[in-house]
């Protein structure tokens, strides 16, 4: 009887021994694996260096800055950027278009095309809507600052016509433009 | 194991013949999944029959390219494992004949398909005559067959229309065999795709190109009740407009004078009405026009972007997507344009929606946390299923039997813009079986014909 009671708490103390050995080892594992996440952060930390850039280049989601952008005329940039689903001109954007508007009706005989475009990240009919609505936003602005609606043309190519074939949100902002060119 | 109990269930639906007169059927009751061995005997032909073809259609062994294309379409359903030719204890005649059903059954085939292929000549014009029988191996006897002359160049539709009447006789399914796949052909790089319309049979075989790639093309789409007509979107002369196509003649028609941009077609499911979205002064509204009276009448009124319609089979219905609540949702209206109804509620944006050709199921497009989904649901949106996931794929199309879905996926480039692709896939109703389609090129928007008529 005694004997066994004695085993029956040797068992239980063998039993305990094991779990807290147990928990002690999942300690352990928790620690290196924590470890090994800062050393991560360590890493990701050192290449911050492009994220600003990132910050840099895009307002929200709105790109701010000039890779891709050309010029309708000296000094008049030709495209202004939306963000995802937007059709809402942002103030940069209505300053550009300010510019595109002065020298249009600097010089009336020109026609142009806006042409409306979206990133890849949306169906392709949807997207076809989208970009046609973008493009009418930059054209009433236009017209609001003097340039007749019969020298405007729209065209919409949804996401057929990316400037940046890059799958990353950078590449997406820079694809969702509108852009006016010269129809003469 | 909720998952398992589910796919059994549905497979049963599917394979559950409706009438059976034979011993043979697919019978998934005892938790059976595997696929049913079927054994396709090269069709034989005699001396004269094989120099002709050869000299018609510069092929060797016509018997044995059908009993291929009849394997390969039963094997990619996922239902059926066609066995090893090499197998085969009997000759392809003798088994046309009377097989030996012993001998079948002893390479475990409980199907057997033979035929055979006959040169003929009617009014002086070679044809070729093909007959094949469906054999129960295990019920030792015939449960089905038929024969067909037709023109030699014609063969391949004869294996397909050999494959439906195999694929209906033993799953109680019609079948989607002997049809025709009409999708975007892509090339060159991503900032600058040259894109034509590309025709194929539904396993790949028979690509044409219908344009030349000189101007942009988009989402090209069968007329249900014509085989032989399509519509689709054109940038020709930088005016996105909607055209109808006669595949035949290769006669094309722009459709209605709109001031803006059409897109976004779909014909009625007879043929005489066309669904789609004219784009103008930043608004975008649902069209029909009725191509025997020209009558064109707007469906919906909203400012928000309304597109990508598509009718129910009976006509009564339409689904398409809108952002009139914000983001991109599916909407059900009648056909008038009246009762617009909002059907999808989950988390994400929803597009594209597709009426199944049964009536019972939408299938739409998904994009959540950045991933897009092709699924189904409900006509009034309830029992959603999500069948699969990648960084982009859209545009479902149904099998005319309402089993299978085709879209098109495109992958992520890496960071220096490279590695672009587009390539259609199709995947089962249950989830099941996802399988790369074969095309010549990248390709996109894909369509399925229905049935194909004479």
């Amino acid at each position: 009887m005694n004997l066994s009671k004695i085993l029956k708490n040797a068992f239980f103390v063998v039993i305990f021994g094991l779990i807290v050995t147990a928990c002690a080892t999942k300690k352990s594992v928790k620690t290196t694996e924590s470890s090994t996440s800062e050393t991560t952060k360590a890493a990701e930390t050192q290449k911050a260096d492009p994220i600003e850039k990132l910050d840099a280049l895009m307002q929200g989601d709105v790109y701010i800055g000039s890779d891709t952008v050309g010029e309708l005329a000296s000094g008049v940039p030709d495209r202004v950027f939306f963000a995802t689903n937007e059709t809402i001109l942002t103030t940069a954007s209505r300053e550009t278009l300010r510019k595109q508007a002065a020298w249009l009706r600097q010089n009336s005989d020109v026609t142009v095309v806006v042409e409306g475009h979206a990133d890849e990240r949306g169906t392709r009919e949807y997207n076809l809507a989208l970009g046609e609505r973008r493009a009418n936003a930059a054209k009433d602005y236009l017209m609001t600052y003097g340039v007749s609606s019969d020298r405007i043309k729209v065209l919409s190519y949804g996401k057929e016509r990316p400037v940046d074939s890059g799958s990353n949100p950078l590449s997406w902002s820079k694809n969702r433009r509108s852009v006016t060119v010269k129809a003469n | 194991m909720k998952k398992k109990f589910f796919f059994i269930f549905i497979i049963y639906a599917i394979l559950k013949p409706s009438i059976s007169f034979s011993l043979v059927e697919i019978d998934i009751t005892r938790g059976n999944l595997d696929p049913m061995p079927i054994s396709v005997s090269p069709f034989f032909s005699d001396k004269t029959t094989d120099d002709k073809i050869k000299n018609n259609l510069n092929i060797e062994n016509l018997g044995l390219e059908i009993s291929k294309i009849i394997e390969n379409n039963l094997e990619k359903t996922g239902l059926f494992d066609a066995i090893e030719k090499e197998a085969f204890l009997q000759k392809p005649d003798i088994a046309h004949l009377k097989p030996r059903f012993e001998d079948w059954a002893l390479i475990k085939s409980q199907v057997l398909i033979t035929g055979k292929v006959k040169s003929k000549i009617i009014n002086d014009k070679d044809y070729i005559n093909i007959e094949f029988k469906l054999w129960d191996v295990l019920g030792a006897k015939m449960v089905d067959g038929f024969s067909l002359t037709t023109t030699p160049r014609s063969w391949r539709r004869v294996g397909h229309k050999i494959s439906d009447k195999v694929y209906e006789r033993l799953t109680g399914e019609s079948g989607y065999f002997d049809t025709r796949i009409i999708y975007v052909a892509e090339e060159g790089p991503k900032t600058q795709r040259v894109k034509k319309l590309a025709l194929m049979d539904q396993d790949g075989f028979n690509t044409k190109y219908i344009t030349l790639g000189n101007e942009l093309v988009l989402t090209p789409r069968f007329n249900p009740a014509n085989d032989k007509e399509i519509t689709y979107m054109s940038y020709f002369r930088n005016m996105p407009r909607v055209y109808i196509v006669n595949l035949q003649t290769g006669k094309q028609r722009v459709v209605g004078d709109f001031r803006g941009m059409t897109f976004a077609p779909r014909f009625s499911p007879d043929g005489k009405k066309l669904i789609m979205s004219l784009a103008k002064d930043g608004n975008s509204e649902i069209w029909v026009r009725d191509l025997e009276t020209n009558i064109q009448e707007k469906l919906t009124d909203h400012p928000s972007i309304d597109t990508s319609p598509s009718y129910s089979p009976d006509g009564k219905y339409i689904t398409f997507n809108s952002d009139r609540s914000g983001y991109q949702q599916i909407y059900v209206m009648r056909s008038d344009g009246s009762k617009v109804k909002r059907i999808s509620f989950g988390k994400g944006i929803y597009g594209t929606p597709v009426w199944s050709p049964r009536g019972d199921l939408i299938a739409f497009t998904k994009l959540h946390k950045g991933k897009f989904y092709i699924g189904v649901m409900r006509i009034d949106g309830t029992g959603e299923r999500l069948l699969t996931e990648n960084f982009y794929q859209e545009a479902p199309s149904w099998s005319p039997n309402g089993r299978i879905i085709i879209f098109y996926r495109e992958t992520k480039t890496n960071d220096k813009g490279e590695g672009f692709s587009a390539k259609l896939w199709s995947i089962d109703l249950t989830g099941y079986n996802e399988r790369l389609v074969r095309t010549e090129t990248d390709a996109s928007d894909p369509s399925w014909s229905s049935l194909l008529g004479k």
